[in-house]
Formats: C-alpha cells, structure tokens, sequence
C-alpha cells in the first residue's frame, strides 16, 4: 500500500475533495500477437489527493506510457484506472504550444473551451502569467521565448484547465540546470497554493527526489514498479543539498543495478 | 511564498535572463533589460534591412528582363520570322501603350477577372468542403480520395467539349471548367494539412478537453492552414491557367474578355497586340502571386516558422 505520510496532505481548499488515484494492476501492450511488444505490465499505484509523485525509470520502461494510460489518451491493455474523482491535465515533454495563438490565448485556451468569457479569460490569464513569472510577455508569440519561458507558458496552459491533477511528462528534461532549479520552486509553490495531485516523469534522479514526497522506481522493460522510496526531508529542498545528494546516491545505485540487470 | 528559497529569490523574475546577467538585482531591472534586448534588434533589423532586401531581390529581376529583351531584339535582328509575325520589342511595348488606354482594355480585365475571382471563390468553397469531409469520414475518403489526387492532375482543358455539350458556350461552361480545375488542388491542401497536424499538439488538445467539432475549430483548422494556403495557390494557378484556356475555346457573344480579344488579335494576324495580351498576362500572374506570397510569408513570420 502506499507508503504516504498522510501528515504531509495540504488541506485541499474546495468541497468536492477528490479521492486517491488508483492504478490497479495497469498493463499496456503496443501492437497485437507475435509482434506485441509488452510496456507495462501490472503496475499498481495509489497517489493520494495532494502528493507529489515522482515515477522514475530508464529511458523506454513507459514512463510516457503510463501517463498517457492516466490521463485517457490511450486505452490500458488491462487492470484498472480510478482517478477518484480528479480531474486531469497533463504537461508534454515538448511546450507543445500552438504557433497561430499568442502567449496569452494559448493559455486561455483551455477557458475558452469552457465557454469563460472575453474579459475573464483575458484576467485570468494574466494571472496565471504571473504566478509562471511571465508578467507582460501576454501579446508575443511562441517562438518568440525561449525554451524556459515556453515551458512556463505550458505550464500555465495546464494551469488554467482548474483540475486538480497534473501530469508531467519530463516538462524540464530539456533545460539547464539552472532554469531547471528556478522552475522547481515555481512548480513547488503552485503545488502547494492549489494542493494539486501531482505525478511528474523524469529520468533525473535528483530532481525526483528534490520535489517528491515519494519516489517510485520503474524497472526496464516491461514497466514494473520495483521500489519506492519516501522523501523525508523538510521543504523546500535544494537540489544540491547533501540530503537530496544521499538519497539520490541511493536511489541511482538501485536504478544502475536494474538496468545493468536489464542488459545481460 | 512559504517555499521561495533565498538564494533564487531575485532570479524568479526571469531564469534567461537571469542567466545572462547574474548581476540583475530585482525584478523590474531584468525584464527592463529583457525587453530593450527585444526592442533594439528590432530596430536594427527594420530601417537597414528594407531597403537591402528590396534591392537585392530587385537587381535580379531587372536583369533578367533585359536580358529577355536583349535576346528578342537580337532574334528579331536576324530576321529568323517575318516581322509580321515576330515584331520588335518596341513595337511591341508600343502597342501596350496604346493598348492600356483603349476602352476596350479595363472592359477586358473587369470580364476576366471577374470570372477568375468568381470561379476561384466557388472552387474555394466546394474544395473546401470537399476537402473537410474527405479528411472526415473514413469511407468518403477511401472512395474518393485518389479521384481528388487524380482530378488535380488532369489537364483541365479537356473538360471543354464536355462543358460546352453541357452549357453551350457560356459563361456557366467556363465557370464549371475553372472550378474543376481549382477545386481539387483546395481539397487537397485542405487534406494534407489535416492529416499532418503534428500528434503532439492532437495529444495536447485532447488533454484540454477538445472533442468533435470543437478539436476541428480550435486546433485542426488552424493548424492546417498553412497547407491550405499552398493549396489556394496552386488552385489559383489552376483557375487562372482553365480560364486562360476557356476564354480562347468558349467565346461569349459580347463578351469582350481577354482571351476573347486575343482570339481577335489572331484572326487579323495582330502579332504585336497578341503578344502585348500574354504580357500582360504575366504581370497580372505575377502581382497574384505576390499576393499569396504575402499572405504565406505573414503566416510564416506570425508562426516563427521563417528565418528571418
Ligand atoms: N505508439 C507506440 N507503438 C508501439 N510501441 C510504443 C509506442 N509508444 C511507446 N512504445 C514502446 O513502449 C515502450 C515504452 O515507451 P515510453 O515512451 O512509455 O517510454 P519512456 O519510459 O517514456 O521513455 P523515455 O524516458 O525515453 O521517454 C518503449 O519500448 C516503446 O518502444
Ligand atoms: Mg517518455
């Protein structure tokens, strides 16, 4: 079961609290018969409403994969996805933004969907530019920005869709180390003003433990959880703390015996 | 902000920014600097730049056009034809002259293009959707698709006789021709751009929540338009050269258009005022297509997909 210190929840703000994600014995399979190349094979996961999650694993053990399962875009081969309620957003491995829109109604998009009206979307818009740090880069287009400030754009574009968890497919996999840092504590911060649910990807052990209060390991393929560890250290954590260093000496120790494991 | 850590207090304000000038102290100063940065390659880029870029697409193009000349001249020198039939390009500009202040002139450039931009805007809706419902039902595309592919290809001048049985010779013959000929290239820009939407962005549209109609609206249209750009341009092309061929077959009674004056020309062996008509012919080609260039070129600058 899980292994969550229940203390570390945020007392989430609204009525319709939503229950714990459950993945109960989740496989996917890619293609069908002889050829059919197994990604994931009965992966169970509870993640409470509020925790942050961090899944990590060697590149091609379906980390990708299992995030798309969550968040409905492929269908699971088997087992069972309980979302408890929450509602799903989900940030890319690329900005994914889209050209034809500003920065300002890429992040209104989501409202606009909803049918928010003119005005409000405008606002709210440029409040979520704000809490991403992006204050008045509203009128540029894409790819005017750099990658980090795209990344925040993406970021808010999410944002603004109100669910409650957010999915993150190795959104700073491509950043330095120190846009990467800074975007930590943004992303820490958001986390924990909307008691969002959070489950990130990465393959950087250090960042995984930097934010989760849990980190769960993946072994190569077929995807299988092999162990999780709980994050005990108090936030806000520093990436280069000798704390975070330790356990993710730790933590990569085990993921180098997996996937040396792997190729014999 | 309970979790703001000390140390990355200032740079919060911008991390590129922040990274190219560790000496930034608050936050105002750095997207200062940031937007200076911004504004001043503009500046650069704008006054200096215009005028390079017109010239230096410009020279070329004089070039090649005295060159053409040069060589008529010569040809026409060496009396390789008869006069009558190859003039000299003086006789010939002569004649433009002459040509462009004559009534007959903007009666024949109102007719034609009237025609083009009439056919044109019905190829563009019928291509259209055409090209929507192919690229949206399954079945529809699996029993037409390889006919729009194979329309685009065919020679429109060939619908004519069958037009003209049709019509008769009409203004409905050539409209119906122009059509069949723009059509299919729309349709199939329109298609193109829609199977070609990068999955990514599909995947990011389905996350936030686009479904059905509201996916085509806000995400596939858009993200197939510069596709369907390419498209309307070649399916101008195609209307424009059907029409060419039309206006010479089917010649309407009173009609004065160009090809119907060019058909004149001929029959009292007009050589100067046949070739003033395909001159102006080209420029007329050439000012559209720098139209749908400047519609494409904005697009590309608006997407950042343009080095510039
Ligand atoms: N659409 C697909 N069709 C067939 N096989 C796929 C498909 N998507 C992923 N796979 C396979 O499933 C496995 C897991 O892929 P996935 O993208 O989930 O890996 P990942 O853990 O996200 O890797 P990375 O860290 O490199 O992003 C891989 O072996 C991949 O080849
Ligand atoms: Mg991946």
């Amino acid at each position: 079961m899980s292994l969550l210190d229940r203390g570390v929840v945020g007392a989430a703000g609204s009525g319709d609290t939503p229950g714990p994600v459950r993945l109960g014995g989740v496989s996917k399979a890619y293609g069908r018969g002889r050829s059919a190349l197994l990604a994931l094979d009965r992966v169970s996961l509870t993640v409470e409403p509020g925790e942050f999650v961090c899944l990590l694993g060697a590149s091609g053990c379906g980390k990708s994969t299992l995030l798309s399962l969550v968040a409905g875009l492929d269908p699971a081969s088997g087992g069972t996805i309980d979302l408890g309620g929450h509602r799903v957003s989900m940030m890319f491995q690329e900005p994914a933004l889209f050209p034809w829109l500003t920065v300002s109604r890429n992040v209104e998009i989501a409202m606009r969907l909803r049918g928010v009206g003119r005005e409000q979307r405008r606002e709210r818009a440029a409040a979520l530019l704000e809490t991403v740090r992006l204050t008045g880069f509203g009128r540029k287009r894409p790819h005017e920005l750099s990658g980090g400030m795209r990344q925040r754009v993406a970021l808010a574009r999410a944002l603004a869709q109100d669910a409650d968890l957010l999915l993150m497919d190795e959104p700073f996999g491509a950043l330095d180390a120190m846009t990467r840092d800074i975007l930590h504590d943004e992303l820490e911060r958001i986390w924990r003003e909307r008691s969002l649910t959070v489950l990130f990807v990465t393959h950087n052990v250090r960042e995984a433990v930097r934010l989760g209060d849990r980190v769960i390991l993946l072994s190569s393929r077929p995807g299988r959880i092999i162990e999780e560890f709980p994050v005990e250290q108090p936030r806000p954590r520093r990436i280069d703390s000798p704390e975070v260093a330790g356990l993710a000496a730790t933590i990569t120790d085990r993921l180098r015996a997996e996937v040396s494991r792997h190729a014999q | 902000m309970p979790s703001e850590t000390p140390t990355t207090g200032p740079a919060l304000a911008d991390p590129d920014t922040a990274r190219r000038q560790p000496g930034g102290s608050t936050a105002d100063e750095v997207t200062g600097l940031d937007a200076l940065e911004l504004a001043s390659t503009r500046a650069d880029s704008r006054v200096a730049d215009v005028g390079r870029a017109v010239w230096s697409t410009t020279w070329p193009k004089l070039l090649a056009i005295a060159l053409v000349i040069a060589a008529w001249q010569v040809l026409y020198l060496s009396e390789w034809k008869p006069p009558f039939a190859l003039p000299a390009p003086m006789t010939v500009f002569d004649d433009i002259r002459e040509l462009v202040v004559s009534p007959d002139f903007p009666r024949a450039i109102a007719i034609t293009a009237q025609r083009a931009l009439t056919g044109f805007l019905l190829a563009v809706v019928i291509g259209t959707l055409i090209g929507a419902a192919v690229a949206r039902f399954r079945p529809l595309r699996a029993a037409i698709g390889s006919l729009i592919t194979g329309l685009q290809t065919m020679p429109s001048i060939i619908w004519f006789p069958f037009a003209i049985l049709l019509f008769q010779i009409s203004e409905t013959a050539i409209l119906f021709v122009v059509v069949i000929g723009a059509a299919p290239s729309i349709a199939n820009g329109l298609i193109g751009g829609i199977d070609y939407v990068p999955p990514t962005w599909l995947r990011v549209g389905k996350v936030l929540g686009m479904r059905g109609l509201s996916l085509y609206r806000f995400l596939i249209l858009p993200a197939s338009l510069p596709s369907f750009i390419s498209g309307l341009k070649q399916g101008w092309a195609f209307a424009w050269r059907s029409l060419m061929a039309g206006e010479l077959l089917v010649i309407v009674a009173g009609q004065g258009s160009i090809g119907s004056l060019m058909q004149g020309a001929r029959e009292f062996n007009n050589a100067p005022r046949l070739l003033s008509w395909i001159i102006i012919v080209l420029v007329l080609g050439i000012l559209v297509d720098i139209l749908f260039n400047a519609a494409d070129n904005a697009l590309r600058r608006r997407w950042g997909l343009q080095q510039s």
